[in-house]
């Protein structure tokens, strides 16, 4: 099992390469300039040669890819062009914003999306099934933009329940050491802070989940189903077991392996999400640090994050096939 | 009963206006919180390191120039300089720094300090310069041929060419000094360590998120009436007026058009409105066909409906453009009657001009709304509709940003939207820019080329004498506008929405957010 894992994590470092270089290329491809979109209206054509030249973006793509990789290995992603700060800060800073919101996403979608899969299967046909497969096919539909401004329309503005927008109050008083603002305010015991942050990430945790707890509803639907006209079901039912046990031993086992890679893979379109979630919900996450980065074209820090997030979603696939030889032990690494 | 009911209606006015007049001349208090929500975060906190808006709104707040804007307008006052002189050639400013005054990190503001602040960003040999970090410095400073020290609080500056403008960019943001012990501590990491003489210290920031300030106990001129001044950032217009609206915030940037009654229907919320310095026009590229042609040129200002873009497409948020200079700068010629729409005349020009069957050409523009056009490319598609009409085929083409702006400043459009904000409120920062020929290449995007034009751009940076200088500048207007090197658009209101108990809060032209004497009605 160690092995496994660690042949995997090496197979990280040519991943990692080949991804630097896809990365590398392609926002370079894009059109536009950092040095005029920092420069915008304003600027004669020297101050932007000389900008281009101080900074480097004047030399040849594959010398600056180079010197991108060779600081790289130093452990140094480099500076942003538009801010100067240290590229490995600004993902510092974000990155635990977005891990928050998209683990505590993540549960909410499977605790859910896997209830309501399981229920509508048993319950076939039933209302029950076509309203929560109704439901589904909304969440799949709804544009996550929107959903936010609705949720955040009723139960922040309308209702009062929660608050707009932020990752905790902007009067709160929380001593930041890991970012992660969960984290700190249990460890300062600063549970103000700690009632804070929690009550900020609902809104933005409900709006990401919508996509990802419909597909895991439908996901979980249709393999619970499969599993229900498996033999060793109807075995199970005959020998006389209560289907409590039926249920909760046999099916949920079963048909949760699929389940279990739609979730990891769904991580992937969490991080997509997020960048309309914070926009939407004014958080300081890594989707926002992007966004302003392509736009920007700010390719220290495109190049900085697309790395972090590649390496976070191999860990998470990691995860998830180590989960698959729990679920079902035919399952072995070596 | 009626006299008793009359008596009793007048000691009601009575006492409601003198509860009104109370309630507006009311005593400022000292203390609280104000939270300013922004649009975008600031990119770098070092006065010389920047050209956004957003890092120039906390810049103001954390740091003085050696002279500033008077409130509301662009003339100038003295801030870390009590008084200056410039000699009668024009080429050398003496300052006289104001004495006791010290940075937030405790140390001593003198000439030393003007000094090294300057020469940090124009002499590439200084041991403090920076590479590609001053964005700005070519226009604010580089008339500068040297900078010196006189004694310790009399600096003198000597300038390359006489240039007249010179204090107001000593006025602007990118100017204001900073502590130069803070540079030499922190080096390229100076721009998230704002340490200057101003009204608010910094305490912290948190990127994208907020950047925190608390008041400046011995501020030179006064303590500020807060005691703490945050920057938050909510990128959404919606959410923005919404937490605005709850009261979380006091006051935001970034209104969108259709949310401007709801603000005034909001008996919490107060609108500021003021004109902004600033122009939205299309250039047309003077050298190329048909635009070559005056009548042409012409004809294009006659064809638009300016009034209807601003009232209807801009929400009101904006006012018809009649020439280069919006209507509150100084110099501006009010008796120029510009092109009101005039789709017939028009149409004869375009006769005259051998065009009657119309003609065809490019039209390009940009996607997003930019702080002098709050439609982005929709404003494209109204123009090539009213075009139509008088038979002038507009083909529209849409580019990114960045490579937009680099072909616009190549040439290498037909007719392009641009606009400007004004960097120190000067005419010649809109007229030097826009029609000197030896600006082609960069900001003179209609490739308008005049010698009458560039002599007497040159002449009025050279005179130090304001009323000679207006008397240029209105004769460059009657020109420009005559040739018509653009259509001329609009001009951009400022629009701030606040909270009714934010009081004191002025709108300056530069459109930088100054909470020195803003208090809070708590």
């Amino acid at each position: 099992m160690l092995n496994y894992i660690l042949r995997r994590l090496l197979f990280l470092i040519p991943l990692l390469l080949a991804i630097s270089i896809v990365v590398f290329f392609m926002i370079h491809l894009i059109p536009g300039d950092p040095v005029q979109i920092m420069l915008g209206d304003k600027g004669t054509a020297e101050d932007a040669a000389r900008l281009r030249t101080e900074l480097g973006l004047d030399k040849p793509l594959h010398v600056q890819y180079f010197k991108f990789l060779s600081n790289l290995l130093k452990g140094d992603l480099g500076r942003s062009i538009r801010n100067r700060n240290p590229v490995i800060n600004e993902i510092g800073t974000s990155f635990p914003a977005t891990i928050e919101l998209t683990i505590l996403s993540m549960i909410v979608a499977s605790v859910i999306g896997v209830i309501a899969g399981i229920i509508s299967a048993i319950k076939q046909y039933s209302l029950i099934d076509n309203v929560t497969m109704v439901a589904a096919l909304l969440g799949i539909s709804m544009p996550v933009f929107w959903v936010g401004m609705m949720l955040m329309l009723i139960f922040a503005s309308r209702l009062g329940w929660l608050p707009i927008s932020g990752r905790i109050s902007r009067m709160a008083d929380l001593n930041v050491i890991t970012n992660f603002y969960i984290i700190d305010s249990i460890i300062t015991s600063n549970w103000a802070a700690f009632k804070s942050t929690i009550s900020h990430l609902i809104l933005p945790a409900l709006t990401l989940a919508t996509i990802p707890v419909a597909m895991i509803a439908r996901m979980t639907r249709s393999t619970t189903l499969e599993v229900l006209n498996q033999d060793y079901i109807r075995t199970a039912r005959a020998k006389g077991l209560p289907e409590k046990i039926v249920i909760t031993k046999h099916v949920l086992k079963n048909s949760l392996i699929p389940v279990v890679t739609i979730i990891g893979l769904q991580f992937g379109s969490f991080l997509g999400g997020a960048v309309l979630t914070e926009t939407v919900f004014a958080r300081a996450g890594v989707g926002r640090l992007l966004i302003n980065g392509i736009l920007g074209r700010d390719f220290p820090v495109i190049q900085g994050a697309v790395l972090f997030i590649a390496t976070f979603f191999v860990f998470i696939n990691l995860i998830v096939d180590l989960l698959y030889s729990y679920l079902d032990p035919r399952i072995h690494y070596s | 009963m009626r006299r008793f009911l009359t008596v009793l209606l007048v000691v009601t006015l009575v006492l409601g206006t003198a509860g009104l007049v109370l309630a507006q001349d009311g005593d400022p208090e000292y203390g609280g919180t104000l939270i300013y929500a922004q649009g975008a975060d600031a990119d770098a906190l070092d006065p010389h390191m920047t050209t956004l808006g957003n890092s120039a709104d906390v810049i103001v707040n954390v740091f003085d120039g050696l002279v500033r804007f008077k409130p509301g307008t662009t003339e100038i006052e003295p801030a870390l300089a009590t008084d200056w002189e410039v000699s009668d050639d024009g080429l050398e400013y003496v300052f006289h720094l104001r004495k006791g005054v010290k940075f937030h990190d405790g140390t001593p503001f003198n000439a030393e300090a003007v000094v090294f602040d300057i020469e940090r960003q124009l002499n590439s040999d200084h041991p403090y310069y920076l590479e590609g970090a001053y964005p700005y410095a070519g226009f604010s400073l580089g008339m500068i041929e040297k900078v010196e020290a006189v004694d310790e609080y009399t600096v003198k500056f000597t300038l390359e060419n006489p240039y007249a403008p010179f204090l107001k960019n000593l006025a602007m943001f990118a100017t204001m000094i900073a502590s130069p012990e803070a540079v030499k501590k922190y080096g390229e990491d100076i721009f998230k360590h704002p340490v200057g003489t101003g009204p608010f210290k910094f305490v912290e920031w948190v990127r994208d998120d907020h950047i925190t300030l608390e008041a400046n106990e011995d501020y030179w001129d006064g303590r500020p009436y807060l005691d703490e001044l945050i920057f938050t950032v909510i990128p959404n217009n919606q959410t923005r007026l919404l937490e605005l609206e709850e009261g979380n915030i006091h006051v935001m940037e970034g209104l969108n058009p259709t949310d401007v009654e709801r603000v005034i229907e909001n008996d919490n919320l107060d609108l500021l409105e003021a004109p902004g310095l600033n122009i939205g026009y299309i250039a047309l590229h003077n050298e190329k066909k048909p635009f070559d042609n005056k009548m042409v040129r012409k004809a294009m200002n006659y064809a638009i409906n300016k009034e209807e873009i601003c009232k209807y497409l801009m929400g009101g948020q904006a006012t018809p453009a009649k020439g280069p200079l919006p209507p509150t700068i100084w110099a501006y010629d009010d008796s120029l009657e510009g092109y009101p729409y005039n789709p017939e005349k028009a149409k004869t020009l375009l006769k005259g001009a051998g065009y009657g069957d119309g003609f065809e050409f490019t039209l390009r523009t940009y996607s997003a709304p930019r702080a002098y056009n709050p439609v982005g490319s929709r404003l494209a598609t109204a123009v090539q509709q009213y075009l139509s009409e008088v038979g002038i085929k507009a083909n529209i083409e849409q580019l990114e940003w960045g490579t937009y702006i680099e072909e616009g400043k190549a040439g290498k459009h037909t007719a392009a939207f641009f606009g400007w904000i004004a960097d120190n409120g000067d005419p010649d920062n809109f007229l030097n820019v826009f029609f000197n020929s030896a600006n082609q290449g960069s900001t003179n995007r209609a490739f308008y080329s005049n010698p009458k034009v560039d002599k007497l751009l040159k002449q009025a940076q050279q005179i130090t004498d304001e009323d000679k200088r207006e008397r240029i500048y209105k004769e460059v207007q009657g020109i420009i506008v005559d040739d018509a090197p653009f259509v001329f658009l609009n001009h951009m209101k400022m629009q701030i929405p606040i909270r009714s108990n934010v009081k004191n809060y002025v709108l300056y032209p530069t459109n930088n957010k100054y909470f020195h004497k803003v208090w809070l009605d708590q």
